[in-house]
């Protein structure tokens, strides 16, 4: 009948104890994170800690144990010669790095842009109830379904210079009297890579915008109906605003991912000055060239662009991540 | 068989604090019952003799033992919880051996405990079937024989029948009431927002307000003898009748109280006069407020089928032994 | 009036399927193409000629590659899998300090831009001699499957109704027993609609797989079709490269398709709750 638990007949604590399912379930949880930990320690942690320390090398990939500490000489550095003039050295002054920043810059932002406006077009299209909704829905789950290099592959084709199809389409619309070479040629190259990239994005940010369009209560739309408010400003005033939070997430997790691009500009433009990034440019330096510290340095940057961004957006936005709801 | 001791027990959130020091007695095999307005801590107090919340300070006694530290399972306690929680993707029988099977009980006790537990309810006809396959008043009954299987010490409920409709409600409180009667030595704490509920199953009941106790007794103790103006209001309905001002004075007291059905019409020898404003016919009973100059209009049980038109005056009298005279504070003058 | 809207509504209806779908299509119309029919523009098919497509299978190790493929995003959401579920339970169920700084860095980390941990990697796994093994790219890829499993687990986790933990801890439930026999049986849906994002995230994967392999038996398929070059180097076999890319992407999209709902489910979880 009495429980085994001794009578505890000690003096209230300073402060309250721990009841044993408490502790029970904290040193769970603690048991139950500490894979997951180690895991990313491993692969994420030590990994980043290395890259930012051979940027402080002069590493080689023929010799990764032998690398001598050189202290900021990959990022900037400079030189008096006898006669004066100073030489600059270092990624930060290397006009192929900027050029890669101004690509990377100028891509995310003009993708994103547009992913976010016609994705939320398709969205709207989309939460309107129709015969065939659903084929619709299943034809733009197409896009995103197709793995990027396919993608570019797709592309390529489409943007062949000698047997392409847009060409060859425009052509007879009279929209072009000659066939360009989308891919190779630097004025062209950066729109062609946008156009893939937005064809295969514009699916993720109607879906996204789609779910924030739903939660927004029926309701709201048949009294605006009722008061005869214009659809146009019923979507200014109305929609916009409620999917405005829903929308900012997925813009900031996309221009994340944008300014990280690498897969799409490596296959349907390899080479190409016009829409080299940061990744590409990297990743140039790290392998192909066998400047391996220098492109670490470079890698270092990207990181640390992308992390104050992150900062950035936290701070300005005050992101609840915790999920109090429990 | 457990007798429970609540000594100085608080609970806080941070800062806030819920319960603000509770000393109580459950006796051994009584049905104890918790009341009392929302907001007013008795799911959490319910909560703490569960364990599922840690008591911040005070200690909590089984027969004399200190069980604060001990996890919900080593309390000897079983729950029923206001939405049932039975597992989804279990059978009614597995959902009711779950607890057994962990605690490594071999198959033929479960068996047996669970068949018993399931013909005490009338549900051994369910026992293949899944929650989503039964009826809410079903899934009370397996979430009532889930706890019976453990056979606990102490029994608790979390306001179970609030999510069942009023016809239901009064059949599954029956049950209850069986369950008590055929189940003498457990001891059962019951929390409740509805006061008839209070009224009708407990032994003794403990009237809650903002983490404190306002009034430990039996069901006729609260509606005879209440010691505060709150117990008064809020126990038996309709809601006892106050009135302040010059009528009170005239019984020396800030408030009186009387209950509708202390009151009879009487037109020979009235206390008071006044116009009925409004009449309830409720098939068995008539309810007439009557307005005798107080705040609010009186409301009086009329016996007897006479129809008292609106807009009559007519004579009222509280019976004296059962008025109650409170001070301006809301205690009981006696 | 109305007719006008509707019919602009349509026509918009019209427009975002067909440029949905029409490079694909277009793939698959080149893909039964041969010869000099390469060289023509041709909207519809022309011919039903499947020698793309044996030659595919019959060149170089495609075959082999798709295997790679299949054996390393397996493996890699397996174990992403396994370790999620157990985290995101105590992410999502057990109070304790610095969780939400804990969450905030495991969203952190699937932040990394992939070349910053390129050189690093690229160091450990020489370390570990798995270079141009299957086992580099399973390593590596659970920078991003794992705490993306983690974040969209714990998302659903959290939606899991308290009282019924509550019941298991009252019948005597341990963490360990509440996640696999209560919790698990519930979040079958989650986990499939997680593996199945993981999974098609780990089966596109280009960086790491284009560096850490470099042997045409051990490349994953991004890698291989990339990579697929005809006899000289003015020849570009398109016609191969469309029969490579047809076989790899139906698959995914009958998955898609099929697991429509979940998916949407699962990415708006991240996105929309997140």
């Amino acid at each position: 009948m009495a429980t085994t638990a001794a009578d505890r007949s000690e003096p209230p604590a300073a402060r309250p104890r721990r009841s044993e399912l408490q502790a029970e379930r904290v040193r769970a949880a603690r048991l139950f994170l500490l894979p997951m930990l180690v895991a990313l320690a491993l692969v994420a942690a030590w990994p980043l800690l290395r890259t930012v320390y051979f940027s402080f090398t002069n590493t080689s990939l023929s010799n990764l144990a032998g690398g001598e500490w050189i202290g900021f000489d990959n990022y900037l550095t400079w030189r008096t010669l006898s006669s004066g003039k100073t030489i600059w050295r270092g990624t930060l002054v290397d006009p192929a790095w900027w050029n890669a920043v101004w690509n990377t810059f100028r891509f995310a932002i003009i993708s994103v842009s547009i992913e976010t406006v016609l994705g939320l077009l398709v969205a709207l299209v989309l939460n309107a109830e129709f015969r065939g909704r659903a084929i619709v829905r299943a034809a733009i789950l197409i896009p995103w379904a197709i793995p990027t290099i396919v993608s570019a592959k797709l592309w390529a084709w489409l943007f062949n210079d000698q047997f392409g199809m847009v060409n060859d389409m425009l052509m007879s619309l009279g929209l072009i009297d000659h066939k360009i070479a989308w891919t190779a040629n630097v004025d062209t190259a950066m729109y062609a890579v946008l156009i893939v990239d937005i064809w295969k994005t514009t699916p993720f940010m109607a879906l996204l915008c789609l779910a924030g369009l739903q939660m927004i209560p029926r309701d709201m739309y048949e009294a605006a109906k009722i008061d005869g408010i214009h659809p146009v400003k019923v979507f200014f005033r109305v929609t916009l605003p409620l999917v405005k939070p829903a929308l900012m997430v997925a813009v900031i997790f996309r221009l994340l991912d944008a300014l990280r691009i690498f897969d799409l500009i490596y296959v349907l433009t390899p080479n190409s000055s016009a829409t080299k990034t940061m990744s590409v440019i990297s990743r140039e330096n790290l392998i192909d060239f066998d400047k391996f510290a220098y492109g670490s340095a470079q890698s270092t940057l990207l990181f640390l662009i992308i992390a104050i961004s992150v900062i950035l957006y936290i701070w300005l936005g005050r992101v609840d991540l915790g999920g109090q709801k429990q | 068989m457990a007798q429970l001791q609540l000594r100085d027990v608080r609970k806080s959130y941070g800062s806030v604090n819920v319960i603000k020091g509770v000393d109580l007695e459950i006796r051994d095999g009584e049905f104890m019952v918790f009341v009392g307005p929302s907001g007013c801590g008795k799911s959490t107090l319910l909560r703490l003799i569960a364990g599922l919340e840690d008591i911040t300070s005070g200690d909590l006694l089984f027969d004399g033992v200190r069980v604060n530290d001990l996890a919900p399972s080593k309390r000897g306690i079983a729950m029923v919880f206001q939405s049932y929680a039975l597992y989804p993707h279990m059978k009614v029988y597995d959902n009711m051996a779950f607890g057994m099977k962990l605690a490594k009980a071999g198959p033929d006790e479960i068996r047996k405990r669970v068949e018993k537990a399931a013909k005490m309810l009338a549900i051994d006809h369910l026992l293949d079937r899944l929650p989503k396959q039964l009826s809410g008043g079903q899934r009370q009954r397996v979430a009532i024989g889930r706890a019976i299987v453990r056979d606990p010490k102490v029994f608790l409920f979390d306001e179970p029948l609030s999510n069942l409709d009023a016809a239901l409600r009064v059949a599954t409180r029956l049950e209850i009431a069986k369950l008590h009667h055929e189940m003498q030595n457990v001891t059962m704490v019951y929390v409740t927002h509805d006061q008839v509920e209070a009224m009708t199953l407990a032994d003794r009941i403990c009237v809650l307000r903002d983490g404190l106790v306002m009034q430990v007794g039996t069901p006729t103790e609260l509606y005879e003898r209440p010691n505060s103006l709150f117990v008064a209001g809020f126990i038996g309905s309709p809601q006892m009748n106050f009135v302040n001002g010059q009528i009170a004075k005239g019984f020396n007291a800030h408030t009186i109280g009387i209950r509708s059905e202390h009151i009879v019409v009487d037109n020979d020898s009235p206390t008071w006069r006044g116009e009925v404003v409004h009449a309830e016919n409720l098939g068995s009973d008539n309810f007439l407020f009557v307005d005798i100059g107080s705040e609010e209009p009186v409301l009086v049980r009329q016996e007897g089928k006479t129809a008292i038109p609106w807009g009559a005056t007519i004579g009222i009298r509280p019976l004296s032994e059962n008025m109650h005279r409170f001070d301006e504070k809301g205690v009981p003058i006696r | 009036m109305n007719a006008v809207k509707t019919g602009a509504f349509y026509l918009a209806v019209v427009v975002i399927v067909v440029v949905a779908v029409f490079p694909f299509y277009y793939a698959i119309v080149t893909s039964l193409k041969t010869g000099t029919a390469l060289f023509e523009v041709n909207y519809w098919p022309r011919e039903f000629n499947f020698q793309n497509y044996v030659s595919v299978m019959q060149q170089g190790a495609f075959p082999r590659n798709i295997l790679n493929s299949i054996l390393v995003a397996t493996l890699t959401v397996g174990f992403a899998l396994f370790l999620g579920v157990t985290a995101s339970y105590a992410l999502a169920r057990v109070r304790f300090r610095g969780r939400t700084l804990l969450l905030l860095t495991i969203l952190g980390v699937s932040m990394f831009p992939q070349i910053a941990v390129l050189a690093g990697l690229f160091e450990l796994i020489r370390f570990l001699g798995i270079f141009n093994t299957p086992w580099a790219l399973v390593l590596s890829y659970t920078i991003f499957t794992l705490p993306f499993t983690v974040w969209v687990l714990t998302t659903f986790m959290r939606d899991l109704p308290v009282e019924i933990e509550e019941a298991a801890i009252v019948d005597g439930a341990t963490p360990w027993q509440i996640i696999f026999k209560v919790f698990m049986p519930l979040m079958w849906p989650a986990l499939v609609t997680t593996g199945l994002l993981a999974f098609i995230g780990a089966w596109n994967e280009f960086l790491f797989a284009l560096t850490f392999t470099s042997s045409n038996t051990t490349r994953t398929v991004p890698v291989a079709i990339a990579l697929l070059s005809g006899a000289t180097q003015y020849e570009t076999p398109w016609g191969i490269i469309m029969a490579a890319s047809v076989i790899v992407t139906v698959p995914l999209i009958i998955l898609v398709l099929i697991f429509q709902r979940k998916i949407v489910a699962g990415l708006t979880a991240g996105g929309v709750k997140g």
